[in-house]
């Protein structure tokens, strides 16, 4: 990994930072949607699995030594064992699997695919750590920790939306990820 | 390094080695996990109350920490109401509440500087691996270095586009920006190469960390 990569994992990791100033927008039915869960899909969309992966799992171990910079001005470990926890840690496979995925349609990424793509990696990845995660942390039934988060599902595929115009744009302008013969 | 949620007290928690209390922490969550007790529950949530006078922090940094998580927790415990009994529900509330106040305290009496000295002990096995402790600091150096710039060229994006009256499109925002950034760290990257920056240095990532944060206006040479 040159000093490069090193440079995008942290760039990544500080643009995660940085979505957290944008308000969170209400949903109607009073579910509130952060930016920063487009963090990851950007992530594995632009830097691809490795390095994608591995900034998110930086910002999340800043999170979790007690910087602030979850949407809100929220940090530390209290966060991050807490009942949305494994939300938090759902992104870092999330980016992984998204960017593995781009890799793997690389040549012929086309808004169609790349949106299933962060679809895939935002809810199905990392919904499959988080309920679980809130299952277990809260002592009650995987059912019962599964009906609330489908609340969140249009908000993710509004964010995936957004994630992959800017991504697929910066693909053609500055393109990071090499090409597969 | 005072940024983040650490508070400044002079208490045996606070002296308590990171180390001790990362894993202190962990043995905790793996137990209350496992309790289904209503009562052992109770008990365990006034335990780690009774740690913030300890630490000489007052109640209300718990109360600050603990409101975050109220709405999950009234969903999560009117789920519970609904499918078994007002045992489950208050079972919910007390197990969540120890759980992330005993989370929050430890991040409340460590600093981000000795926790990132914790973790660095931690994770000097894998050198063998090939992963380097001072790339680690390298790069947890760079991200926080970063975010402030990143700012600065949102900054800079605005007024381009307030000039085309396109501030209030959020891609005409995010795209150059988004460019614009990946071009400053391939420049800060290839840099850093350039003075020479030898990953495999085996300095502690701990001396980075402090040398960052002793001299902040040293560091605008990128």
């Amino acid at each position: 990994m040159s000093t490069r990569d090193l440079a995008y994992i942290a760039l990544f990791a500080a643009i995660m930072a940085a979505l957290a100033i944008f308000p969170p927008l209400m949903l109607p039915i009073g579910v509130p949607i952060t930016a920063q869960s487009m963090g990851p899909m950007l992530a594995g969309l632009i830097l691809g699995a490795r390095r994608g992966g591995l900034s998110i799992l930086l910002f999340v171990v800043l999170v979790a030594i007690g910087l602030p910079l979850l949407a809100g001005g929220r940090g530390g470990l209290g966060i991050v064992m807490g009942p949305t926890g494994g939300f938090i840690i759902g992104w870092i496979p999330a980016a992984f699997a998204i960017g593995w995925l781009t890799e793997r349609f690389w040549n012929g990424l086309n808004p169609i695919n790349a949106f299933l793509i962060a679809v895939f990696g935002s809810v199905v990845v990392s919904y499959a750590v988080g309920i679980p995660w809130t299952a277990a942390v809260a002592g009650i039934g995987l059912d019962q920790a599964f009906w609330p988060m489908l609340a969140f599902v249009p908000g993710d595929c509004l964010k995936a939306a957004v994630a992959v115009v800017v991504a697929l744009t910066v693909k053609r302008a500055y393109p990071l990820i090499p090409a597969r013969s | 390094m005072s940024v983040g949620v650490y508070v400044h007290a002079d208490s045996v928690v606070h002296r308590l080695s990171p180390g001790i209390k990362l894993a202190a922490l962990f043995g905790f969550s793996t137990l209350i996990v496992l309790v289904r007790d209503v009562v052992a529950l109770a008990v365990a949530l006034g335990l780690v109350l009774m740690l913030f006078p300890l630490a000489r922090l007052p109640l209300s940094l718990a109360w600050r920490q603990w409101r975050p998580i109220l709405v999950v927790m009234a969903i999560l415990a009117a789920v519970q109401l609904f499918y078994s009994d007002w045992v489950g529900a208050v079972s919910v509330v007390l197990r969540l509440s120890a759980l992330v106040l005993l989370a929050a305290l430890v991040s409340l009496t460590t600093k981000a500087s000795d926790m990132i000295e914790a973790i660095s002990r931690a994770v000097r096995p894998l050198a063998y691996l090939g992963i380097s402790p001072t790339r680690i600091g390298l790069v947890i150096s760079l991200a926080l270095r970063f975010i402030p710039l990143i700012a600065e060229q949102l900054e800079e994006v605005k007024e381009a586009q307030r000039a085309r009256g396109l501030e209030r499109n959020v891609l005409a925002l995010t795209i150059p920006l988004m460019v614009r950034v990946l071009k400053m760290a391939t420049e800060i990257g290839d840099a850093i190469e350039a003075r020479s920056f030898d990953p495999d240095d085996a300095r502690r990532l701990s001396d980075l960390w402090r040398r960052r944060s002793e001299q902040p206006s040293e560091r605008n040479d990128h």
